[in-house]
């Protein structure tokens, strides 16, 4: 579904992505994980098409069509969503609003929005408690799972979810693991960025380790776990 | 005499109302285009302008000044999307230097074009309401009182396209998180030419509007610009509702202290508005939660 072959990113001149390749397939839960500044967030936002970083060489290709320069809004209309780091919810506009923007783009009668936003509260019912305050008076955790809940809406094929669960409480923490399970059952792939590698190794089918803008494992969490120089070096256990 | 100056005072508190609407469309344009865009639009007073010759030009055919009003308004709009597309687009991302710069080659390239075409004598438009109604004390032109309901229709036709309408909401969204909108399929690059549209379209209504009272002439833009700026900075850049309100702040500032001071003089009171701001609260009345 979604190939990334030898991607070369940049921020200016500082050459940040160097020759990154994976793969992730219809369904599966790919993580990648590493220390800070590794290039991790960086990989996610050259694949949706946001600038900076700017992709020098490389390809990126999502149902074998070549995305590799191609803008944010077309990537999301493709079947691609983001939940990006920081949440970044729209903190003016109400929870109603936050949650069928993406909906209004493609247009979707009334009933469909209903029906969408009624599917949503079904994993998500302290979102419908607060449709209409604005998007600045939710807690942390509510923002999360708000913009997890505002790219499930647009029934992806595939979401990238950079740090979903930093600065969560554990509680949260395992509502997000539940709900990444769940898109797995949907048949809806998943790019998980974790620092927490505990958690990624959880809920992954397969996992890379980035190290200075590179891939220095790729292999199943058990295969990860049985490397005890790697787990000691990525989770320094 | 104390009547006469009571008197005065009104008749400036009505001005400055009336004033600070007009204001209040013109920087409301300005502030959009800036919170939206991150751009400064020096050449805004040039919509204004050509609103106003776009008015006065539509009236000398039809003799009908709200039908100018409108065609000006949409007009100037389309000429301000074709001046985004052009002009903006091409140098998004770049350094802040190259718009202040294209625009500011825009704002003289319009006044010589206008000069060429229309030449330097100021066109007269007459008022369309030319009666004056019982007002306190005061007989006080319709027309005038006109200006501040249709600018009010104006604003609240506005607010409800922002709050209730799909492409009002685009716009909210790309001024909070312009990158989040775009991830989410919002055609960004269509929201700022809409937006750049729009601000000029207010602009171009607001130059039609004042047509009547101050007459059309090529360098009108120059003589509401500075006072436009000064009211988005006092209002926040970005924030429409500081806009409206700075306006009428100002506005009432310089034509009441007129009474007391003369014109000139009563200027240099939205200067001293200005530094106060910015002292104490530079941000600006209002701000925009932005990333």
């Amino acid at each position: 579904m979604l190939t990334v072959k030898d991607l070369h990113s940049y921020y200016d001149k500082a050459h940040i992505l160097q020759g990154v390749s994976f793969n992730v397939d219809e369904g599966q839960v790919v993580c990648l994980i590493g220390k800070n500044g590794m290039g991790k967030s960086t990989t996610v936002k050259s694949i949706m098409g946001i600038a900076p970083p700017q992709i020098k060489s490389g390809q990126i290709t999502f149902d074998a069509r070549d995305i590799t320069h191609l803008a944010s809004n077309k990537v999301s209309q493709l079947g691609v969503s983001y939940v990006p780091e920081e949440r970044r919810i729209f903190p003016l506009l109400t929870v109603r609003e936050n949650l069928t923007l993406g909906l209004d783009v493609v247009g979707v009668s009334k009933d469909e929005k209903a029906k969408a936003l009624s599917r949503i509260f079904e994993y998500f019912p302290r979102i419908q408690e607060r449709l209409n305050q604005l998007g600045e008076g939710l807690s942390g955790g509510e923002q999360q799972m708000l913009a997890i809940a505002r790219a499930m809406i647009m029934k992806p094929r595939l979401i990238l979810m950079d740090e979903p669960t930093e600065g969560l409480m554990p509680l949260l923490v395992q509502e997000i693991k539940e709900i990444i399970a769940t898109l797995k059952q949907e048949r809806i792939a998943v790019l998980l960025v974790e620092q927490s590698a505990a958690m990624a190794l959880d809920v992954s089918d397969i996992v890379y380790v980035m190290e200075k803008g590179t891939i220095l494992f790729q292999g199943t969490p058990k295969t990860f776990r049985d490397d005890s120089k790697l787990m000691k070096e990525v989770l320094g256990v | 005499m104390q009547e006469q100056l009571m008197q005065e005072i009104l008749m400036q508190i009505l001005n400055g109302l009336v004033f600070g609407m007009i204001i209040a469309l013109v920087a409301s344009g300005l502030t959009l285009i800036f919170g939206i865009m991150d751009v400064i639009n020096f050449a805004h007073g040039e919509f204004y302008m050509v609103g106003a010759y776009t008015g006065w030009f539509v009236i000398g055919y039809t003799q009908n000044f709200w039908l100018a009003l409108i065609v000006a308004f949409f007009f100037v709009g389309l000429f301000g999307a074709v001046v985004e597309v052009s002009t903006l687009r091409p140098i998004r991302g770049r350094a802040p230097l190259y718009t202040l710069m294209a625009m500011f080659g825009l704002s003289i390239f319009a006044q010589q074009v206008i000069l060429m075409i229309f030449g330097p004598i100021a066109k007269e438009v007459k008022e369309p309401l030319a009666t004056k109604i019982p007002l306190f004390a005061l007989e006080y032109p319709l027309y005038r009182l006109l200006i501040v309901a249709i600018a009010l229709g104006i604003f609240i036709s506005f607010w409800a396209f922002l709050k209730k309408t799909k492409y009002g909401t685009w716009i909210r969204a790309t001024m909070q998180d312009n990158i989040m909108a775009s991830a989410l399929g919002i055609p960004v690059r269509l929201v700022y030419t809409l937006t750049f549209a729009l601000g000029c379209a207010l602009a171009a209504a607001s130059g039609v509007l004042v047509a009547p009272i101050f007459s059309v002439y090529q360098s009108m833009g120059l003589a509401v610009i500075v006072t436009t700026f000064i009211v988005v900075v006092i209002g926040g850049m970005g924030s429409l509702l500081g806009s409206i309100l700075a306006a009428i702040i100002i506005g009432e500032l310089q034509t009441v202290s007129s009474v007391l001071v003369s014109p000139t003089y009563a200027k240099i009171f939205s200067f001293l508005a200005l530094i106060g701001v910015l002292l104490i609260r530079p941000q600006g009345l209002f701000t925009i939660s932005k990333r």
